[in-house]
């Protein structure tokens, strides 16, 4: 036995070994993603002769591209047979693709209301943003409507003082009890509209000329008129879409079925029918010698659209919330509005954020549908431009810079209400 | 003690109308009904004084008046002869044939998009993250009109298939042909055909329905054969072989009837300036085709990967607890309660590919709106009644999709108790 205590007993750790080679870094990472098995490594290989293929054919063409030209023809003389695109149509372009056949001298006028545009959404979409520009954000679109469509002040001053003049009657008549009170929240202002501002402007505009020089609807194209329904669209179709999802929720049979009918048939029919009804049918269904602006038209027929689809969506969150949450606003004792507006409706519009954005999105994909009814948006005037006898056979460079834009509105909105489900997220999972 | 909820009884006041909540809504109901009434009177009024102004009297009889236009792809016999009902039908037949089409492969597409994106591969699920995010954030009629530019302006004409040394050649062994005018590809005939036989002034082929027919007969006895074979295992415990007689019942009669009927492709030939022989796919069909199918991929494969993500991880570790492969997982255990989460967007991306198709307008192809909605209501100027009439059938097709699709979703869904 005592032979045996002097035998070897390690006093120190020994150091640790490295792991093998094939265990760390660059190697595990490729063996774990992109070898692992017989079917990743095709597919490791398929993808990268894939992209290597496209970035062969590719990287020349953007490379050489040619950025002062004047038509196709030019452009291909100085890449003398080599392959490369001809940038210079944009370029020569790119204000007609904006802005269409705005006034060129008027173009501060679009850019100050889209640097506004940020400024007004700007407290609606971040919370850190002062409460007190929300103010600006309500008195925005009259601001905006005045900046396109130029012309005397007191339009836009008049249809804001009649919404003023219904709040002023809501205070008034609040004594008179909710039903009455809301029914002239809503007759007085619209009885002013239709029949007091028409004169009043026209006297205010004797006594004071304040006034831009007007822009006529058809002169507007572009990215700009896309931008100009597609916001109007999703302004409106929010609201909209809620009032038509608590109308198919609703107990009382009229309304629920005047809700499910507006829902399912503008569903079922293809947008572009109902642009064709704005432009060829609107004449039919007013009273004769009646004509208003085609841009208008084409809102409120993308806006009806949307509306229909927001329904549908906001409906799936109102069903998604737990029934006790109805059963809680009862108990407390609120009114259905109050109820709405405090307990169900902030629930179930942020279970539906990703609905409501991917509609937003899709309408305003959907407003390149305009070029059908003669509008010049972005995808006209391309075809206009590719009509050109300069122009002629071009096509990539024009819808690649489409696209681009379009990408960068859709895919910030995407992004945007990701951001925004993760803020709002209360649930600890 | 007993609480009474109903409010005091009384006689009837005027103002209960307003302020008691038993008669408030009906109050509020009679009222919307009204103002809907009125509304609709108010239309019709304004459509009836505006039409007898313009002289026009309402009615469908332009249907049954000679179109006098071209349709350059008629599925069903047409000529500029013929009526507008029937350049309408051509048109909503064109419609369909695009819809199938297209939701056919953007389908595929969308499943294998959707499943690669949740891939371990790095790279591959990359790559359909760059596709799917390229496609869905940009306008369809964007990705229609790049397509058709390319198939008409960087496409080979016919003629540069000519010669001893052509400058093009045809593809897949000589038996498609892409064009600038179009992709020839091979046709189906018959040599014996069974003839034709007409409903509603449609001729379908009769060859096409009796090989639908074999073919729906071998299915359902394949389906009978693997229920006996179920109930052979579940009895005895041992699965008889079934897998020759599955390709038995499956193909022989299929097979059999084509060998009856004479069947054999006939191949697009180059004969003089242009190809003939063969089926033509005009270069709008191949826009929109290609077009819908790559953007409504995106949307069914964010579906797909939505799916699938919803299913929780301890289903698959259960399946492989059972012993179950990789393939049986997917099929037995993932899928069944995956599918009932993708199949109601499906239905929408669907009905959004039906809708879309009528984008047709941007290349000139002649679906329903381009026909009844187009070239009709121009030539016989019955806005009113073309556009009317072209809203309900798309409403109908629509509602048709759902129903069917519904249908399918209710099979799928989880019986819930």
């Amino acid at each position: 036995m005592s032979e045996q205590t002097s035998s070897f007993v390690r006093t120190d750790m020994l150091p640790a070994m490295e792991p093998p080679s094939s265990q760390v870094g660059a190697a595990k990472w490729a063996r774990e993603n992109l070898f692992g098995g017989w079917v990743s490594t095709v597919l490791t290989l398929l993808s990268i002769t894939v992209i290597v293929y496209v970035v062969w054919h590719l990287f020349p063409w953007f490379a050489n591209g040619v950025w002062n030209a004047g038509s196709l023809t030019q452009c291909r003389e100085i890449l003398d047979g080599a392959t490369g695109a001809c940038w210079a149509v944009i370029r020569v372009n790119w204000l007609q693709l904006v802005f269409g056949f705005y006034p060129p001298e008027l173009y501060w006028r679009p850019i100050l209301a889209f640097v506004l545009l940020f400024v007004a959404i700007a407290p609606v979409l971040f919370p850190s943003v002062p409460r007190k520009l929300l103010w600006f954000s309500l008195l925005y679109p009259f601001v905006a409507v005045w900046l396109l469509w130029g012309g005397t002040i007191w339009g836009p001053v008049l249809t804001l003082a009649g919404f003023a003049l219904g709040y002023g009657v809501l205070l008034a008549a609040g004594a008179l009890g909710t039903v009455i009170a809301a029914a002239l929240t809503i007759a007085v202002p619209v009885l002013f509209w239709l029949f007091a501002m028409g004169p009043l402007a026209d006297t205010l505009h004797a006594i004071l000329p304040l006034e831009i020089e007007s822009v006529a609807s058809r002169d507007f194209g572009g990215f700009m008129i896309s931008v100009v329904i597609g916001v109007a669209g999703i302004a409106l179709s929010l609201p909209l879409g809620i009032l038509f999802a608590l109308g198919r929720q609703s107990t009382m049979p009229i309304i629920k079925w005047i809700s499910v009918v507006f829902i399912e048939f503008i569903r079922g029919v293809p947008l572009i029918t109902l642009l064709f009804t704005a432009s060829l049918l609107l004449n039919y269904f007013l009273p004769p010698g009646t004509n208003f602006d085609l841009i208008l038209r084409v809102i409120i027929m993308v806006t009806l659209f949307a509306t229909a689809y927001m329904a549908e969506v906001i409906r799936g969150g109102l069903a998604a919330l737990p029934k006790g949450q109805y059963e809680a606003a009862d108990a407390l004792g609120l009114d259905y509005w109050k109820a709405q507006r405090l307990i169900i409706m902030p629930q179930a519009l942020k279970i539906s954020i990703p609905g409501i954005v991917n509609t937003f999105i899709g309408l305003f994909k959907d407003t390149t549908l305009v070029v059908f009814i003669g509008i010049l948006d972005p995808i006209g005037r391309a075809s206009a431009i590719r009509a050109t006898s300069d122009w002629q056979g071009i096509y990539w460079e024009l819808f690649i810079f489409i696209g681009a834009v379009f990408w960068i509105f859709c895919f910030s909105m995407s992004r945007y209400s990701m951001h925004l489900e993760r803020r709002l997220k209360t649930d600890h999972r | 003690m007993v609480t009474d909820s109903e409010a005091p009884k009384g006689s009837f006041r005027l103002s209960m109308l307003l302020y008691d909540s038993r008669y408030r809504s009906m109050t509020i109901q009679v009222f919307a009904f009204f103002v809907l009434m009125f509304g609709a009177a108010w239309l019709v009024y304004n459509t009836k004084t505006n039409l007898e102004a313009l002289g026009k009297p309402f009615g469908f009889d332009f249907l049954f008046n000679t179109s006098g236009y071209d349709i350059a792809q008629r599925p069903i016999e047409y000529s500029s002869q013929s009526s507008h009902l029937r350049a309408a039908m051509v048109g909503l037949i064109n419609t369909l044939i695009l819809a199938v089409m297209a939701c056919v492969t953007a389908t595929v597409l969308g499943v294998f998009a959707g499943v690669l994106r949740l891939s371990n591969n790095w790279i591959i699920a990359k790559l359909m993250t760059l596709y799917i995010e390229t496609f869905r954030n940009v306008p369809v009629l964007i990705w229609i009109i790049i397509t058709s530019a390319v198939m008409s302006e960087s496409m080979p004409p016919p003629s540069a298939f000519r010669g001893a040394d052509p400058a093009a050649s045809m593809i897949l062994w000589d038996s498609v042909a892409v064009t600038n005018r179009g992709v020839y590809i091979p046709a189906p005939l018959v040599e014996h055909s069974l003839g034709s036989i007409s409903i509603l002034g449609v001729q379908p082929s009769l060859d096409a329905i009796a090989f639908l027919v074999v073919v729906a007969l071998s299915i359902w006895l394949n389906r009978r054969l693997m229920a006996h074979a179920t109930n052979v295992q579940n009895a005895t415990g041992v699965r008889p072989t079934t897998w020759w007689k599955s390709l038995l019942i499956l193909f022989v009669p299929a097979i059999v009837l084509l060998y009856a009927l004479g069947f054999h492709l006939e191949y697009p030939e180059l004969r003089g300036f242009n190809f003939s022989g063969g089926l033509q796919m005009r270069n709008s069909l191949i826009a929109m085709w290609i077009g819908l199918s790559v953007y409504t991929g995106a949307f069914i494969a964010e579906i797909v990967r939505a799916g699938i993500l919803a299913i929780s991880k301890g289903q698959s570790e259960a399946a492989f607890a059972l012993g179950l492969q990789p393939g049986k997982t997917m099929r037995l255990v993932i899928l069944p309660q995956a599918l009932r989460v993708i199949v109601p967007p499906l239905i929408s991306q669907y009905l959004n590919i039906t809708k879309n198709t009528s984008l047709g307008l941007a290349v000139g192809y002649m679906d329903l709106r381009s026909t009844l909605g187009g070239i009709t209501i121009n030539q016989t100027g019955r806005e009113l009644e073309g556009m009317l009439l072209m809203m309900l059938i798309y409403l109908l097709v629509s509602l048709i999709i759902s129903t069917v699709m519904n249908f399918y979703n209710d099979r799928v869904k989880l019986r819930e108790r």
